[in-house]
């Protein structure tokens, strides 16, 4: 056993953090959050010089050829740095989903773009606030078209591919739909963290291309939730982590009462508590990472213990934030909004943690019982 | 990153379990580990040296000691499979040597010379001498530094007068580790020695404690004019506080996270069976939502002390990390039990075969024993985080100096 990345996975870890360091320091994400673009394209531009758009994929197909437990740490230093780019849109859901049940055509169509940066793809599966089962989506497919309403869909606005679940009469497919291409209408909705867009896309008999069999998305799909939970927690991790850092400095330097508030019990063992919170996602998110680098079947349970306890463990960390630096950190000027706002964002998108919590239940249900 | 055995573990695994199959038949699908309790009989004693006697014969005793003294080296990932495999067998509970082998045994070997280790080492790897800690006393707990059993010289003797509390199983055992006030005009720390004492001295005297569920697994310890010889201190004089730390590093890496995984695997069980509102419980949408998060703290502790083995065998040494699983679990198995009897209704309160009330009674042991939950948020706080430490009252002055509250009953 040795559950831990190599040293040449922390080395590519400290070179991502480096690059971001310089490149996406908080004001870049307060630049796009603060103005009408969609995203930061200098850094997705880098993003994909540097390889790290190509990271899972393979290198007949324009990826670099690396595995999952490299794509997991690059995930967890764009959460920590915040970095405003459809990263997260692009690779958690469509790219796996173009990699487990892609064509060869459609592997060497999609994903050497999705390598080289030059293809943006949304993640469109929920329908209505409420509904977070996939399978029971209303959008139909027909005749290799689809029709019907999707939001929110992040980076929906500046995509230009999406991975639409929809019905036929064989059952729930999977579908990409070119959304440059005809019967499609986008529109702005109004984001709780508007570094990261969100778009209503409007389908009436836009071509759509499936992926995998008719029919067969229901399973697909559950798998494809699996992979980006797994790696969105990642994400979640990073944000978490640079939070807690955030705090511990600002309460180091801020003195109250003659002494630094840092020194105050009340505050020390709630910063213990969500270090705590913390180390438990992040083991969490190790056992879904060594899941998703060995294709192991326990990816089911790990996907959804990861979610659940990086959301929990993102939140905190956030509320906490506000709460420590007190006055300030209600404060427009202050960034702590940027890693609230992140947090409910990310917290959101793949559904909540109350459907994440009964999907997991079932699985371990089933699995006692066999 | 691998949680699969690498071929040398795998050989290793195969090693432990041929050794355990030899001796021990595989204990049967949904039964628990047969466990002493917490009220020793001489009978389990009895069986639990017969064992712990076989094991040491054969090696598997100490497992991480080196194999002068009776161990094989492991490391701690090899200590971890040995747990595991040990665990799938029927055995007797071994836990009665768990202070000797986890805790004395180690700050023996760490601070003691070669005649104390030939004294000592042979027979308390075997069991056949049981021995225990006597460190916190009534008005020293969380703070044991504060402690006042006191230690005079005399020529090459010392004589100890107090008193200690929460020995575990002290009537059992042959021998102690002590830390006392050898100088109560150092500061505070400055003024500890560490010994060992013979349990059977006519000066000892033991009185079990009676805990809130009923068991005495505890004991009150009182020292009068116990004398013995210079040649059982244990490093030097007014060293004590340094080879108490030794003792306690190992006593947090003992105890660890150990049950809070059982208790998940037993609520989904459980709640499998139990009927609620015309069906089972474990599909009632709120229950569900409960035992997710329990099973997601289970997990994140599982794999926390998967991350420790790790970063141990990697040469690291048990940091403060480590603390990590017993304030989660601690609190994670009080939790469970509460909420599993909660969800029986009215038959909640009634002492059943389910182990819920009874782990309900036990459970806040776990987050007082071997550092509570403040002491090991303050560890996190202070050691991890790098957070300002508390603020001191009893500083530069000497111990005797050291402003007290009223004794305690």
């Amino acid at each position: 056993m040795n559950f831990d990345f190599s040293e040449d996975q922390k080395l590519l870890q400290q070179t991502v953090r480096d690059y971001l360091t310089e490149k996406s320091p908080l004001s870049l994400c307060r630049e796009v959050l603060e103005s009408n673009a969609p995203y930061a394209p200098d850094l997705w531009q880098g993003a994909a010089e540097l390889g790290w758009l190509g990271t899972a994929i393979d290198e007949r197909y324009g990826g670099a050829g690396f595995g999952y437990l490299e794509l997991v740490l690059i995930a967890e230093e764009i959460g920590r740095a915040l970095a405003p780019i459809p990263f997260s849109s692009t690779l958690y859901g469509p790219a796996e989903a173009i990699r487990l049940a892609g064509s060869d055509d459609q592997k060497s169509r999609y994903l050497a773009k999705i390598a080289a940066g030059e293809l943006i793809a949304a993640l469109a599966f929920s329908e209505a606030a409420g509904q977070n089962d996939v399978e029971s989506a209303t959008t139909t497919l027909q005749g290799g078209k689809v029709t019907g309403t999707k939001l929110p869909v992040i980076d929906g606005g500046a995509a230009d591919t999406a991975l639409v679940a929809a019905r036929s009469d064989a059952g729930l497919s999977l579908a990409l739909v070119d959304l440059t291409g005809e019967g499609v209408t986008r529109e702005p909705l109004e984001s709780i963290d508007p570094s990261r867009p969100l778009a209503r896309l409007s389908f009436d008999d836009a071509p759509a291309e499936l992926l995998g069999g008719e029919g067969e998305g229901a399973a697909l799909a559950s798998n494809v939730l699996d992979r980006a939970a797994a790696l969105m927690a990642f994400e979640q991790l990073g944000s978490a982590t640079r939070v807690l850092e955030l705090t511990r400095e600002f309460v180091m330097d801020r003195y109250a009462f003659g002494r630094p508030i840092a020194s105050f019990q009340a505050i020390k063992h709630r910063l213990a508590d969500l270090w705590c919170e913390i180390e438990l996602a992040r083991s969490n998110c190790y056992w879904a990472a060594w899941a998703l680098a060995n294709d192991d079947s326990e990816l089911a349970l790990a996907a959804c213990s990861a979610r659940i306890s990086a959301t929990k463990a993102l939140d905190l960390a956030t509320v906490e934030m506000i709460q420590l630096y007190g006055g300030v950190g209600y404060t427009w000027e202050y960034d702590c909004h940027l890693f609230y706002r992140r947090s409910r964002l990310l917290g959101a998108a793949l559904g909540g943690t109350s459907a994440w919590r009964d999907r997991l239940v079932g699985r371990v249900d089933a699995r006692a019982a066999a | 990153m691998d949680l699969n055995d690498t071929p040398e573990e795998a050989a290793f695994r195969a090693e432990a379990r041929a050794f355990l199959e030899q001796h021990l038949e595989i204990r049967p699908p949904g039964t628990h580990a047969r466990g002493l309790g917490e009220d020793l009989t001489a009978e389990a004693v009895a069986e639990a040296q017969t064992w712990q006697k076989t094991k040491a014969e054969n090696g598997w005793a100490c497992i991480t000691w080196p194999k002068e003294y009776g161990g094989r080296g492991a490391t701690p990932i090899q200590t971890l499979i040995w747990g595991q495999e040990e665990a799938r067998y029927d055995h007797p509970n071994t836990s009665v040597f768990s202070i000797g082998t986890g805790m004395a045994g180690p700050t023996i070997l760490s601070h003691g010379t070669d005649e104390q280790k030939t004294q000592w080492i042979p027979k308390l790897v075997t069991g056949e001498e049981i021995w225990c800690q006597l460190f916190s006393e009534p008005s020293a707990g969380s703070d044991l530094a504060g402690l006042r059993t006191s230690a005079a010289r005399d020529g090459d003797h010392w004589v100890l007068n107090g008193q200690k509390i929460w020995t575990s199983g002290a009537n059992w055992c042959r021998w102690g580790v002590i830390v006392t006030r050898s100088d109560p005009n150092a500061v505070k720390h400055a003024g500890l020695t560490y010994f060992v004492v013979d349990m059977n001295d006519p000066g000892i005297e033991i009185r079990p404690i009676t805990q809130i569920n009923g068991g005495q697994g505890f004991n009150e310890v009182f020292f009068s004019d116990v004398r013995i010889p210079d040649a059982w201190r244990l490093d030097e004089v007014g060293n004590g506080w340094r080879v108490a730390i030794t003792t306690l590093m190992n006593e947090r890496v003992s105890i660890g996270s150990a049950g809070g995984e059982s208790m998940i695997g037993t609520l989904v069980e459980h709640t499998q069976k139990l009927k609620l509102n015309g069906g089972r419980a474990l599909d009632d949408p709120a229950v569900r939502q409960r035992v997710a998060d329990f099973y997601v703290r289970s997990k994140g502790v599982e794999f926390a002390g998967h991350r420790t083995v790790t970063k141990l065998s990697q040469g690291g040494i048990p940091g403060p990390e480590a603390s990590l699983g017993k304030l989660v679990a601690g609190a994670l198995i009080q939790d469970i039990a509460s909420y599993a009897m909660d969800l029986e209704g009215q038959a909640g309160s009634i002492m059943s075969d389910s182990g819920f009330q009874a782990s309900y009674l036990g459970s806040p042991g776990l987050r007082i024993a071997g550092g509570t939950d403040e002491v090991l948020r303050n560890i996190i706080a202070e050691r991890v985080l790098g957070l300002p430490p508390e603020t001191r009252m009893d500083k530069d002055i000497a111990f005797k100096d050291i402003p007290t509250g009223p004794p305690s009953k």
